[in-house]
């Protein structure tokens, strides 16, 4: 097998061979490296690299397979982990100051699941600090690149896990999904992206952002890839109270009919007004054509609350944040700042240097909006809303089986382009944080490309727990499609 | 001016659990620092709090003994504020859905009864511990208190002094010690109380400027804080001062409270849901359940010893203060069938050396089983009353079985005649004018003479023995 061809399998391809005895674990690390040592300089997607140890292991793997071949799914399958992921002895910095040296004495539990499988972990990647941002340039340790053309984000915050995944520096990568973290870099890289139900991953080991909202999910080369690594990380968790124990489905089956007869999908007109760029919406109204033609039935649907989503989200998500990050006080972990003169001056050093701008912004927004005064006005509100645009999707719901939108508003736009102005960077996850606020299960997936050469996605948004239905209309639009097999020409 | 003191309590009753609220750490008391924790109770990044039904069914209980409404559903919400024994920079606690609200216990004071509202009682986590020592000018946090379960318990401000402050926190203490919820250690920690008091004029209806009062840790304490606190209150209303709304702290070395903080520095918590837990459901027939398993609480033990036992109101009252003590009592009664001897010896005499140590009946070095036997000694009139009185500190001190002690001690009683009439003849002869007496008709004499001989043979004859036989010698 020829080293130089096997970064380029998707993680079904991958499992086969390995499985079959094709390739062995080490020649797998020594490829991905291989492929790391090349682009990683170009994209910087990890913030942490895990070699040795992933060496180490694809040895001990093809020692103790010598004897007896019994493989797990993801035994020996190389993955990269979004670095606000706790990983047991391997530093877990969330890309910011505060965490630079922070190595966490246990497992997330979806890395605990992968373990188990024996996976091999490439290394811990690149993200806007403690998820908050849409391009990975709130990275305290630099940005990462977009490998269809350097010089632009790859959205955020999964920003090194989709860049991984696109430039073939790991077969598959998990990232987590605030407001779109997963989707919206995966539309800007051209990869596909699932953020599942809330509740229907772990939580436990994930650094929080927003509890309420965050979701771990899968970045992959293909919607098939998508299926096999949400099977291998969700399911109920005795450790995190809000996970539901609701039984896993064999997602893989879901992806047997390639059809889409019967199956009622909606287009909310509010995701098509203004400041939706012409070629965006160009690209996914040609890909709502292939789902017609697949035998979907497209209809109209309205989610008028649609508006509101973007200020509802950023109420909650800041508030939630605030108290999250209150733990980064220098007392027990993490940065302190040297020469305190008493506690208060710890504090504020400590603060005032492990955060970025985009951090303490959003720590001051929550904080406001859940100080006494302004709570209801506020955060009281805002839950309301959230309520209502529930609310809307179960309406919606009644009638369609999907609901089909762009992912974000324009393609992967340019450094600094957004970065000095947070409000138009907030905006670029409007089409993403309704399915957050609502917990619902979404899938980001390409469906064409710019005349600039950018990737260009589109969303299917499902209902709670019906991963199964979204991975066969998104399985179905790719095979009936050719977008999957353009890779960015980086090398 | 007179003015009536109006005051509220607030308590924290560390709840018995083996593991903390919402880790699986242990609770026990005095272990080394930190050596009770875990990634979820320091707050490590990415972990995740899940809720101990323990904790939670020991909440109800509680609040069912209390007379309160239980919450059906329940959230916790996050309350947060910087400080290093805190270690997520916020408590996890309850805020807007108590598990009990609008319950009440009964209290004795100052020879009435009354009912003292409590407003509400909800679950939280305990903080960890700052330690300021060695001089190094550096401080420690130990965590291993972090996480700890506690219920807080608030009245309503249905006190009105000191005596009834202290009365209702023994009967609340002791009403968490007879559910088995909380081991009620003061000195622990396991039960802290802070009272918060204000003055107004007698007859105002609106209510004075409060202040809250911590640091008190024993009963005592509670009583000289509150005592020190409508004092100075008193004299700076008299002397035409303000009451500022602050918390003091106590300090029993000096007797006095000092500011600790005032108002205008209190924190806003902004207090939220816990995303990270869900709402804890609890259902109807589970509460009724839980009121069903309760156990035979202070009051209704009262009573059933006052009707099955036939003994005073205020016996069963003492009897029944303590839940160690009242199963103490019932165990001797079991084996000795007389109730009102036996409430006697352990108001008296055991009590006295309980509370002289500072335990409970359950630990008492001297058995039910042990002080049935020395009660059967006298009954058998091994011994009189007044020895085995006077030997029972003994049998306290040394735990050994009374029949040996009365043993060693040669304490035995002398019933033989020969030797009582040897007794007897040599109180008559050094006594002739009241044998005169006697002979005369003074009947009362013979007790006198009587209390000569139990004298002489130093408390040991048998006093029924030497009353016959001096009669006889009497002629």
């Amino acid at each position: 097998m020829s080293l130089t061809l096997l970064h380029k399998f998707t993680l079904s391809e991958l499992q086969r061979k390995f499985t079959a005895g094709d390739v062995t674990a080490t020649e797998i690390v020594r490829a991905y490296f291989l492929r790391v040592t090349q682009v990683e300089p170009k994209v910087n997607a990890y913030l942490t690299q895990c070699k040795e140890a992933a060496f180490a292991q694809a040895e001990r793997l093809d020692q103790a397979l010598k004897g007896w071949r019994k493989t797990t799914p993801m035994m020996a399958m190389p993955l990269a982990v979004k670095d606000n992921i706790c990983t047991e002895g391997v530093r877990t910095t969330c890309a910011s100051r505060m965490l630079d040296r922070f190595v966490p004495p246990y497992d997330a539990t979806v890395v605990a699941k992968l373990r188990a499988q024996n996976y091999l972990l490439l290394g811990k990647t690149n993200l806007d600090e403690f998820a908050m941002g849409s391009s990975t340039e709130n990275s305290a340790f630099g940005v990462s690149r977009n490998p269809w053309n350097l010089q632009t984000v790859p959205g955020g915050s999964s920003g090194g896990s989709a860049v991984a995944v696109a430039a073939d520096e790991c077969v598959a990568a998990l990232g987590s999904d605030t407001g779109g973290s997963i989707r919206q870099p995966a539309a800007f890289c051209g990869v596909v992206g699932l953020k599942p139900t809330y509740g229907r991953v772990s939580r436990y080991g994930l650094v929080a952002f927003a509890s309420s909202l965050d979701q771990i999910g899968p970045i992959t080369k293909d919607v098939m890839d998508a299926a096999i690594l949400l099977g291998a990380i969700a399911g109920h968790d005795p450790r995190d109270s809000t996970s539901a124990n609701v039984p896993v489905p064999d997602y893989l089956k879901a992806l047997k009919r390639k059809d889409l007869k019967r199956l009622k999908v909606g287009v909310p007109a509010e995701y098509f007004a203004d400041g939706l760029d012409s070629e965006v919406e160009q690209a996914v109204r040609t890909a709502i054509d292939g789902l017609r033609e697949l035998g979907a039935d497209i209809r109209e649907i309205k989610l008028p609350t649609t508006d509101a989503a973007v200020a509802t989200y950023y109420v909650i998500a800041t508030a939630e944040a605030s108290s999250n990050l209150a733990r980064y006080d220098g007392v027990k972990f993490g940065l302190r700042a040297a020469e305190s003169k008493d506690l208060l001056d710890m504090y504020l050093k400590t603060r005032a240097e492990g955060f970025g701008p985009e951090v303490k912004r959003r720590i001051m927004l929550g904080t406001y909006v859940l100080s006494a005064g302004y709570y209801e006005a506020y955060y009281g509100k805002a839950q309301a809303v959230r309520t209502l645009i529930r609310q809307e999707f179960e309406a919606a719901f009644q009638t369609v089986d999907l609901i089909v939108t762009p992912v974000t508003p324009t393609t992967a736009f340019k450094f600094g382009e957004k970065a000095q102005d947070p409000l138009q960077m907030y905006l670029s996850d409007i089409y993403t944080i309704s399915a957050n606020l609502a917990g619902l299960p979404a899938i980001a997936l390409p469906c064409g490309f710019s005349k600039a050469g950018l990737p260009i996605g589109f969303q299917l948004i499902g209902r709670p727990f019906e991963e199964e239905t979204l991975l066969r209309g998104a399985h179905a639009y790719e095979q009936a499609t050719h977008w999957r097999t353009k890779r960015p020409a980086i090398r | 001016m007179a003015y009536e003191v109006v005051i509220g309590v607030e308590v924290h009753a560390q709840l018995r659990t083996q593991s903390k609220l919402f880790c699986a750490c242990g609770t026990i008391f005095g272990l080394t620092a930190n050596s009770q924790t875990c990634p979820v109770c320091l707050g490590l990044p990415g972990t995740l709090p899940v809720l101990n039904e323990k904790a939670v069914e020991m909440a109800v209980r509680a609040g069912l003994a209390m007379n309160g409404t239980i919450g059906v559903r329940n959230r916790f919400a996050r309350k947060n504020y910087f400080y290093p024994d805190l270690p997520k920079g916020y408590q996890i606690s309850q805020y807007e859905a108590p598990i009990c609200e609008n319950g009440w216990i009964e209290i004795a004071a100052g020879g009435t009864r009354k009912r003292v509202r409590i407003r509400r009682a909800h679950l939280e986590e305990d903080a960890g511990k700052n330690l300021h020592e060695g001089g190094s000018g550096m401080s420690l946090v130990d965590l291993n208190r972090a996480g700890t379960p506690l219920l807080e318990i608030v009245t309503e401000p249905d006190l009105n002094s000191s005596e009834e402050v202290v009365a209702y926190l023994k009967s609340l203490r002791e009403l968490l010690m007879y559910l088995d919820v909380c081991d009620g250690n003061m000195e622990e920690g396991s039960f802290r109380c802070e009272p918060n008091l204000s003055l107004r004029p007698v007859g105002q209806k609106t209510f004075g400027t409060k202040v809250e009062l911590k640091n008190i840790n024993s009963f005592k304490f509670v009583k000289d804080a509150v005592d020190f606190e409508i004092k100075r209150q008193t004299k700076v209303l008299n002397e035409g001062g303000k009451i500022y709304q602050e918390t003091r702290l106590w300090n029993h070395e000096r007797g006095e409270t000092a500011v600790m903080r005032s108002k205008e520095e209190a924190h806003d918590y902004r207090y939220f849901p816990d995303p990270d837990l869900v709402p804890v459901e609890i259902s109807a027939e589970r509460i009724e359940q839980l009121r069903q398993g309760l156990p035979e609480l202070g009051s209704a033990k009262q009573q059933r010893f006052i009707a099955e036992h036939g003994v005073p109101e205020y016996d069963a009252g003492i009897l029944t203060s303590n839940k160690a003590l009242s199963i103490y009592f019932e165990a001797c009664v079991t084996l000795y069938p007389h109730p009102k001897t036996v409430s006697n010896w352990v108001m008296g005499e055991l009590l006295r050396e309980l509370n002289h140590a500072g335990i409970e009946a359950d630990a008492s070095p001297v058995t039910p089983e042990r002080l049935v036997e020395l009660l059967t000694l006298v009954d058998q009139g091994v011994i009189s009353l007044k020895v085995a009185r006077e030997i029972f500190p003994d049998v306290y001190a040394s735990g050994k079985a009374p029949a040996q002690i009365v043993q060693d001690k040669g304490l035995t009683q002398v019933s033989d005649e020969g030797a009582l009439v040897t007794l007897i003849q040599e109180v008559l002869a050094k006594n002739p004018a009241q044998v005169r007496q006697f002979k005369e008709g003074k009947q009362q004499v013979l007790g006198f003479l009587v209390g000569q001989v139990m004298k002489a043979s130093g408390g040991k004859a048998n006093p029924g023995k030497v009353n016959d036989l001096l009669k006889k010698a009497l002629g």
